[in-house]
């Protein structure tokens, strides 16, 4: 088992060292099958523990590899658990990893430089988030968690030339880095109560000490379960781009585009949602730190999506749309519906990175230009990509049957059943999200596939179908874009699918009480189609092919109907000017002040340099009274003589 | 091979190799060179037994060497090594081979005496670590400002005077109360033995002036806020080299000088004042950390960025009272002080990377200013690499070094009080904001100028040197397993010995 496991993680590893190592020494084909290979035995392996785990029912693996440090008793190891939440994710990545892998070499084929170091990227970002996945412990975890963020950093940052892609990359590492900084606090918590990293021995640690307190502000006292919830979680808004440390996640698509799929749309922004799934034993022991994920969660799932609609380039109504999607994943989170998030994060990864590649295929078609507007009636020029495009669209609305239907639908009927505090809200906004989601996926899909030809004669011309090696892995991600949500509804949702791995307190088991009306996908279907999630998926889609199909002038119109909401959503209501004046200047301005005031003048100035000159000061005076001449002397003497005998006579 | 006199060794043979590189004089450069080389190496090679001879299953002085000295004061010279200091001496001696491969086709300017210089520096430094008799300590310690000085003084920057005299009086400033304390506790204890020192029982005033005294020594090595204004100009002025052995080595001194006698020695006091250390080691993070964001000069923002973490190492020493008080911890000052270990020794490979990363630049375009750089990446794709990864080790990414010692403090200050945690953690975004806003500034972009498309990447030299450290950050950020072992014993009983008052 042990040897499965290290091949998995080390083979991408290895395939990522060779590309890398050896960037302008190898040839291109080379580098790109090094990787392939590499991550290809991974998924073939992973996809071999899934059956493993899931079909055969094996037992828990939980076993370090080495021991990373022992100090003052707190052991720090290196190890794997292998349960069936992780044998999932590890299927999920290592696919879609194999699948973007095939794809960039389509992709990148007219990348003069960087073709090679590209592959490494991507492999080192699988080794990576393999790592974090598969961790039983915080340490390693935190290694994961931070090293798929230098990956990341890395890749945003590919096109190193551009100044925003350069700006993007720090800024994207540095809010991840706000939220690792309450992250690792939440670690430290965890190893001072707990008193150990390791995964198993934490969570039966836990139940003793859920009424605990602690105080950190004077008097006031907080429950340390909620303390630890809430610093964990601000690791996974840093990671999973809820607000307000989603900014990041809309200028990382600077990157090239199968890296927004892989990364910043079906894998590492998951992880968010991965380590508070994986945290359920201790999330279920404080409601108020699951009830600020859950209004995290829902303000997210509405408000990012509104930008969405509002967005000209390709990319990024894709990427207002994985903050969404990440919102809704959060909300079942804060349910407790920790297995509808991972059901969601599943069926999200697979359609998400789908639309990716697909507006990648069409980027390829159109010579990198992103703008929509600039596209339009691409469907007879790339039949294929059309159509992945609109299976990809129809899972993300949630039309009936297609996967994203089922995880959604859960999510939103989970919410439903819950009396969390905040589950009033939270069911407002990700019932009226349906229709924004649906609205803005249209909308992108009509402007680009429908309508009049690209107005770019040129672009039209050049227009034609991508090569196999892009349409053949859209086609294999369209698949499950469809089907997977009907196969596996059942055991992920209602069955024992994450047996021990997911753990829900009684009082707070909304799926359970889903399960209880639950029979079979196409009942599930039928009835959802009765919902009013449905009407308003159908009303969203409606309306975009009325305003930007059917009657197109009303778009306009309707901007300047609404002009002041379409700034507010155009200026993504201000969290990046903000964020810049506050922070980015604020700190310069601080860093200035206590430099000139604190280093220079202070200590600098007055003190060191002070002595100094008061120094040279005394001995400028004290120098004039050492003239050398005699008789300055001879009257010094007589002058103190003098003194000495007035003060004899009259004293 | 245990009976031979090792420590001797290695103090004496770079001092030994020192003067004969010396005598060989300038007109034969490279015969200087390659004997520097050697020496260095040797004396690196002579350091190993150190480390495989090492028994980790003891706190007591290993590899003890005892003669009488001055018999009339009772001045011994004594030297051995327990797991505090013994890992300091292999940085030492594998920190200066880098210097002097470092500084082989750079140095034009009088080379025998530069690479003699650092010889004789690494012999003296050695002796820092190694001295268990009090005036054989000071010796050293003062001995150390002369190499150093002449090497600012030489080789240095156009405002070298300044930042000399500076170094110099500062550094001397602090060593001198210190002298009166080793005095004074001379005559409690009736020997300059340092293990005698830890011995003897004081009263908490006299405790805290030692302190005191103490502090003001070790305070302006390390450096801590508010007496570091003289390591900025320091570095700025210095060859690169020279700013290597002072960020690596140097300001381990400080540290060590805590380890070694503020705290065995005044444990009342320091627990007494331990606030104060507390406060002055989070203000470095802090405020440190955003005095470096502004800098204009690449020297300086690494100066002013090694203060930062030198932070942490007097924060995680002086945050075991705190944890020793807390009821709900259930340890962790053993945690906190091998994290300030493991926090010396990573900083002595990170701090020496970055400082011959701005050498690598500074020999070919002769500036440090951010402003005049740009796109380097594009000119120089492997020292790109190598910059990107070590400005990556200097954030503290886990899987470097970096990352373990600050981890460490974390959280054992976590268990000391929670806003400590909080205040040390806020390097992980300062720390990355400067470091990472300087690598977009000088390494991403589109080539910046005429004068950076002209630069060539690194060579041979360059790249084995940073190449080897590379590796070392490496290795103690994936496995720092031998060196927690190598030191677990000494430390835990530091702590024990300071958790003993003395009064």
């Amino acid at each position: 088992m042990e040897a499965i496991l290290l091949t998995i993680v080390l083979s991408p590893l290895l395939g990522s060292a060779l590309a890398g190592l050896a960037c302008r020494k190898v040839s291109r084909a080379w580098a790109h099958w090094v990787t392939i290979i590499g991550v290809g035995i991974a998924c073939a392996l992973s996809l071999y523990l899934l059956k493993l785990y899931a079909i055969d029912g094996h037992a828990v693996y939980n076993q370090p590899v080495y021991t990373w440090m022992v100090s003052d008793g707190l052991r720090f190891e290196i190890g794997f658990l292998i349960d069936n939440l992780t044998v999932l994710m590890m299927a999920v990545v290592t696919f879609v990893s194999l699948m973007v892998h095939i794809y960039t070499i389509g992709y990148m084929q007219d990348e003069e430089v960087g073709y090679q170091r590209f592959f490494s990227y991507i492999s080192l970002f699988t080794f990576s988030m393999l790592m974090l996945v598969m961790s039983n412990n915080f340490l390693q975890l935190f290694f994961g968690w931070e090293a798929v963020g230098l990956v990341s950093y890395l890749l945003i940052g590919f096109y190193f030339k551009r100044e925003s892609a350069i700006l993007a990359n720090m800024k994207a590492f540095l809010v991840n880095r706000v939220g690792d900084f309450g992250f690792l606090l939440g670690i430290a918590a965890v190893a001072m109560y707990m008193n150990s990293l390791d995964y198993a021995e934490v969570f039966a640690r836990a139940p003793a000490l859920a009424d605990e307190r602690i105080s950190i502000l004077g008097g006031s006292a907080w429950s340390l379960m909620t303390v630890i919830g809430i610093l964990l979680f601000i690791g996974a808004m840093g990671k999973s781009a809820q607000v307000p440390l989603h900014v990041w996640l809309p200028d990382s698509m600077e990157g090239p585009t199968p890296i927004s799929a892989l990364i910043h749309a079906a894998t590492m922004v998951t992880a968010g949602i991965f380590m508070v799934a994986r945290m359920s034993p201790l999330y279920e022991l404080s409601e108020t730190a699951l009830s600020f994920i859950l209004v995290i969660g829902a303000t997210t799932a509405f408000f990012m999506g509104l930008i969405g609609i509002v967005q000209n380039d390709i990319k990024r109504v894709i990427a207002y749309s994985t903050l969404s999607q990440l919102g809704y994943m959060v909300v079942a989170l804060g349910v407790s519906a920790y297995a509808a998030g991972i059901f969601h994060l599943m069926t999200h990864a697979f359609f998400k990175a789908l639309l990716f590649l697909g507006a990648g295929s069409v980027i390829v078609g159109m010579h990198h230009d992103q703008d929509i507007r600039n596209m339009g009636g691409i469907r007879k020029y790339m039949p294929v990509t059309y159509w992945v495009f609109l299976i990809g669209s129809l899972a993300l609305i949630g039309f009936p049957g297609f996967s994203g239907f089922f995880s959604k639908d859960a999510i939103i009927s989970a919410v439903h059943h819950s009396e969390i505090a905040g589950s009033g809200y939270a069911y407002l906004m990700v019932v009226a999200g349906v229709f924004v989601t649906a609205l803005y996926s249209f909308r992108l899909f009509f402007l680009v596939f429908h309508g009049e030809g690209p107005r770019d004669e040129h672009a039209r011309e050049h227009l034609h179908e991508s090569p196999k090696v892009i349409t053949v892995p859209l086609i294999l991600l369209a698949i499950p874009s469809v089907v997977i949500g009907w196969l596996t509804i059942q055991p992920m949702l209602f069955g024992d699918f994450f047996r021990g791995a997911i753990q829900v307190i009684p009082e707070h088991d909304v799926l359970a009480e889903l399960g209880e009306h639950y029979h079979g996908p196409l009942g599930f279907i039928l009835h959802g189609m009765m919902e009013w999630p449905f009407f308003l998926a159908m009303a969203g889609v409606a309306t975009a092919w009325a305003v930007y199909l059917w009657r197109p002038e009303w778009s306009e119109r309707i901007k300047t109907a609404l002009l002041p909401l379409y700034q507010v959503l155009d200026k993504k209501y201000g969290f990046d000017e903000f964020y810049q004046f506050l922070f980015a200047g604020g700190s310069r301005v601080i860093g200035r002040l206590l430099w000139i005031f604190g280093d220079r003048k202070l200590i600098d100035g007055l003190i060191v340099n002070g002595s100094a000159k008061s120094v040279a000061l005394f001995a400028g005076v004290a120098r004039h009274l050492q003239t050398g001449y005699l008789y300055h002397y001879a009257i010094a003497m007589i002058l103190g003589l003098l003194g000495l005998l007035t003060w004899f006579v009259y004293f | 091979m245990a009976d031979w006199p090792i420590l001797s060794l290695t103090i004496w043979l770079p001092i030994f190799g020192g003067l004969l590189v010396l005598g060989s004089g300038d007109r034969a450069a490279n015969v200087s060179r390659w004997l520097a080389l050697a020496f260095a190496v040797l004396t690196f090679l002579a350091t190993i037994p150190l480390w495989t001879g090492f028994d980790s299953s003891t706190a007591a002085m290993q590899f003890q060497e005892k003669a009488s000295w001055i018999p009339a004061w009772d001045i011994h010279y004594h030297l051995g090594v327990d797991g505090i200091s013994m890992p300091l001496i292999l940085l030492t001696s594998f920190i200066t081979i880098l210097v002097i491969i470092a500084g082989w086709e750079v140095i034009q300017k009088r080379p025998s005496q530069y690479m003699a210089a650092f010889l004789i520096m690494e012999g003296v430094m050695i002796g820092v670590f190694s001295a268990l008799d009090a005036m054989l300590f000071y010796v050293f310690w003062e001995a150390m400002l002369i190499p150093m000085f002449l090497i600012i003084g030489i080789w240095g920057g156009p405002n070298r005077v300044y930042a000399t005299i500076k170094f110099f009086l500062y550094t001397f400033f602090g060593s001198v109360f210190m002298l009166v304390a080793l005095i004074y506790l001379y005559t409690q204890a009736g020997s300059f033995g340092v293990l005698d020192f830890h011995a003897v029982k004081l009263p908490l005033n006299a405790q805290i002036l030692i302190f005191i005294a103490f502090l003001l020594a070790f305070a302006v090595k390390v450096p801590m806020w508010p007496v570091h204004t003289w390591l900025p100009d320091a570095h700025v002025e210095a060859p690169t080299g020279g700013s290597v052995i002072l960020a690596a080595i140097m300001l381990k001194i400080g540290g060590y000088g805590f380890l070694r006698f503020s705290l065995p020695i005044a444990p009342d006091a320091s627990h007494e004042l331990d606030w104060l250390i507390i406060l002055m080691s989070l203000i470095a993070v802090v405020y440190i950390g955003f005095v470096a964001l502004v800098q204009a000069d690449m020297k300086k923002l690494i100066a002013y960025s090694s203060i930062a973490h030198m932070g942490f190492v007097t924060l995680g020493l002086f945050i075991v009272f705190r944890i020793a008080a807390n009821a709900d911890a259930h340890s962790g000052a053993v945690l906190g002080s091998e994290g300030a270990m493991v926090q010396m020794v990573s900083h002595g490979f990170i701090s020496a990377a970055m400082f011959l990363c701005v050498g690598v630049l500074y020999d070919r375009m002769h500036s440090r200013q951010i402003a005049d750089y740009g796109g380097v990446v594009n000119v120089m794709p492997v020292f790109a690499a190598f910059m990107v990864f070590f400005a990556m080790a200097n954030a503290g990414l886990p899987g470097t070094s970096g990352f373990v010692g600050e981890f460490m403090v974390v959280l054992a200050s976590f268990r000391a009080d929670f806003w400590y945690a909080f205040l040390a953690a806020t390097t992980l975004i300062i720390g990355a904001a400067y470091t990472l806003w300087m690598v977009k500034r000088v390494i991403f972009g589109d080539i910046g100028n005429e004068r950076v498309a002209k630069l060539t990447d690194l060579n041979g030299r360059e790249f084995l040197v940073l190449g080897l450290l590379a590796a070392a950050v490496l290795i103690l950020g994936l496995w720092p397993a031998p060196l927690i072992e190598v030191m677990d014993q000494s430390i835990t009983h530091l702590v024990q010995q300071i958790s003993v008052s003395k009064l």
